[in-house]
């Protein structure tokens, strides 16, 4: 099995196309959506609509903070997050706010776990951005999956893994985009696969990751899309330009 | 793992021999087994099985280099590495099987030859050093060369073995920890990665200084140390130079073996393919005090040494590529006959502009004769003085450039075919930059044939720069 995962898509209809797109050229036969389908972006229908459209071919989706604060809009929130959390309420009909109401906090298959945040007490949505939190992250997992797991996440918006390396704590590794590195059975790591709809780190390609569970590889893709159309639509909508320059510099 | 008998299958392999119990894994030399059908699959090429001794249930550590030989061996291309067949199941049954190369590993040599010449310790460490650069250019840096691992085939090529200490650029790196261990063979192993660096194609590079400093003395350069304090040792110390061991070694061999052992790894030679360029044109050596000396350094030069070297600690190395792109070899070809001044000002230009920011890149000038300009019989034709007519004109030419200390050298090379010479010097030397005049000089030809700079642009193993002829306007005007 190739497994796409996809996480934090934040309602950017391009940037999910062109991950998906792209997944299936690199042979992507089943898909993982991590959580963080709406907030932000201009374009939740259309995403809600496609990842429940491939949901029901099989796909894992979980909950994500901003899925749950589009479900019950935050009154007192005044944070930036939390003002398209009401516009994405509003958008969306009363089956897809269901749909991202019922969505689980984590999945298992085989040997990985999928998680939105920190497998560590998901609920609390804690970020993965350390080899400490990563080895929080770790040892919750060991606790639900009966073999040495593979913890895969999203959440921080940046992509990384961490490993086992010969020492006890886990290492953080900077992956190479494109360069499928290995990632063997009986070996720990924890990996970060990024953000489709909102990368933060000056770069304003997508990102997304494939786990080819037969090879045991895990690949981190950057993919260029119309991110001048994602940015053209949120001005549309009239919200927050912030959310629309954020996306062509990628900060 | 126990050792198998000849006849055991194992994965579809036949097991035929073995050829080595070590410590650490038993090799055995493979073939495919034969099917139900009785019918057995012909191998390309001879295979040998790599089984290690300790299985998963042992105990991780001894495996984990097994493991990082796994996951680096298959992404290995070229003629340096044996070519990888398949591997087993870590978690079952662990085995490596790759090509089985013919030749003598370097210790066998070393043990072997009563005395090597400096041509042959030249020889063979140039072909380590390309096998080297061969690995770094895909990002792996060795980090555990030493005599036992390099093959020296019939040819003259080496090959390396054993990726089991190695590091891949773009993989995690399953040896590295915290604590910064120094990962490495006692002898062999360079200062920064006593401190646990992993990663610096220049930890390769002294290494290889380690084999050529055994070669030409039969002495270890830092001995054999068995703790972490012995190993330090190399972050000050100059070895005892070479020629005081064996007096009628050349200047320039000693220069560039101490030149490899330089504690800092940015004295030392900036990338292998630079260390196999002196190995290969012993003449152009530039040599310096460091070649000369037959006395070892005294206590206060080490005890400066000693100083700065309670300091030196660990820090992440940056991509193997990127760094030995910083440092490249540039080679100009420099036309002779029909070739006008606006020519060989604009190359001169080119030239500059490249070695622009780049204070350790390396410049070869070299220019290609017909082989019948040369005569045995006249002695205003003999070889050494058309050479030389043409050295001189080459050193002329490069006098305006500013290469105030950085590595040059110049190079006659005779052959009928301009291009093929190019390329050939170009892939032999680990040229990155090929710099050429655009036109080739006063050929009406050129609509008909491809041109000498055609050809070397699109079989170039490198970047080419083809130079177009332009004269700033004061020269303009005297011309």
């Amino acid at each position: 099995m190739k497994l796409a995962l996809l996480s934090d898509i934040h309602a950017n209809w391009q940037a999910l196309q062109a991950c998906l797109t792209h997944a299936r050229e690199q042979g992507a036969n089943q898909f993982a959506f991590l959580g963080d389908l709406v907030g932000y972006g201009a374009d939740p229908i259309a995403v809600v609509d496609q990842v429940m459209a491939l949901q029901h071919l099989g796909a894992f989706v979980l909950k994500g903070n901003h899925d749950e604060m589009a479900v019950a809009p935050p009154q007192q929130d005044a944070s930036l997050g939390a003002s398209t959390a009401d516009w994405t309420h509003r958008q969306l009909s009363a089956t897809q706010l269901n749909f991202l109401n019922q969505l689980p906090l984590t999945a298992s298959v085989q040997h990985l776990l999928l998680v939105h945040a920190s497998a560590d007490r998901p609920e609390k949505w804690r970020y993965v951005d350390s080899d400490r939190a990563a080895s929080a992250c770790l040892s919750a997992a060991a606790q639900l999956t009966p073999s040495t797991p593979h913890v895969l996440v999203g959440h921080v918006h940046h992509q990384a893994l961490y490993y086992q390396g010969a020492g006890r704590g886990l290492m953080p590794f900077t992956p190479t985009t494109g360069v499928p590195v290995p990632v063997p059975l009986g070996r720990a790591c924890v990996a970060s696969v990024g953000s489709v709809g909102q990368p933060r780190d000056g770069d304003p390609r997508a990102m997304y990751a494939v786990y080819d569970l037969m090879t045991q590889r895990l690949a981190f893709h950057r993919i260029a899309y119309d991110h001048a159309s994602a940015a053209a639509a949120i001005r549309a909508a009239g919200l927050p330009d912030f959310f629309a320059s954020r996306l062509e510099s990628g900060r | 793992m126990k050792l198998l008998t000849p006849g055991t299958v194992l994965d579809g392999f036949e097991i035929l021999e073995c050829m080595h119990a070590g410590g650490m894994a038993h090799i055995y030399r493979v073939s495919y087994a034969a099917n139900a059908l009785g019918v057995r699959r012909d191998s390309e090429f001879p295979m040998a099985m790599k089984i290690p001794r300790m299985t998963a249930g042992d105990g991780a550590e001894n495996i984990v280099s097994f493991e990082v030989e796994l996951q680096i061996m298959p992404t290995l291309t070229g003629a340096h590495v044996p070519r990888f067949v398949a591997a087993g199941d870590l978690s079952r049954t662990p085995y490596l099987v790759m090509e089985y190369l013919p030749g003598q590993t370097l210790q066998t040599l070393i043990a072997q030859s009563e005395a090597m010449t400096p041509a042959d310790m030249a020889r063979i460490g140039a072909a380590m050093a390309r096998a080297a650069h061969s690995l770094h250019r895909q990002n792996v840096c060795h980090l555990d060369l030493k005599p036992a691992n390099v093959l020296i085939q019939a040819d003259g090529r080496a090959v390396m073995l054993d990726f089991g200490l190695s590091c891949h650029a773009h993989y995690p790196d399953l040896l590295a920890e915290e604590l910064r261990k120094a990962v490495g063979s006692p002898i062999w192993i360079a200062p920064e990665q006593v401190v646990g660096v992993r990663g610096d194609p220049r930890s390769d590079v002294f290494a290889i200084g380690v084999m050529l400093y055994q070669m030409a003395t039969g002495e270890t350069p830092f001995g054999e140390p068995a703790t972490a304090g012995g190993l330090r040792q190399r972050l000050w110390m100059t070895p005892v130079p070479p020629r005081q061991h064996r007096p009628a070694l050349p200047e320039w061999l000693q220069e560039i073996i101490l030149k490899c052992l330089e504690p800092v790894a940015e004295q030392r030679y900036p990338s292998a393919a630079h260390l196999a360029f002196d190995l290969s044109h012993p003449g152009d050596v530039q040599i310096t005090a460091r070649g000369r000396q037959t006395q070892g350094a005294g206590f206060w030069h080490h005890f400066k040494r000693w100083l700065r070297a309670a300091g030196m600690q660990y820090q992440p190395s940056p991509l193997p590529t990127q760094q030995i792109d910083e440092v490249p070899i540039v080679m100009v070809a420099l036309p002779y006959k029909d070739v006008s001044d606006a020519t060989l000002y604009s190359l001169r230009e080119a030239v500059q502009r490249s070695l622009g920011l780049r204070p350790e890149a390396r410049l070869a000038c070299v220019t290609v004769i017909s082989p019948s300009e040369t005569s045995s019989t006249q002695l205003d034709k003999s070889e050494t003085n058309v050479h030389r007519w043409h050295l001189t004109r080459m050193k002329q030419w490069a006098e305006p450039l500013n290469l105030q200390g950085r590595h040059t050298s110049f190079h006659v090379l005779e052959s009928g075919d301009v291009a093929d010479a190019l390329l050939a010097y170009a892939k032999g030397n680990g040229v990155n930059m090929i710099i050429m005049g655009a036109a080739t000089h006063g050929l009406q030809m050129q609509r008909l044939v491809a041109t000498v700079p055609i050809k070397v642009a699109m079989d170039a193993p490198c970047t080419v720069i083809l130079v177009k002829q332009s004269l700033p306007f004061e020269l303009l005007a005297h011309s």
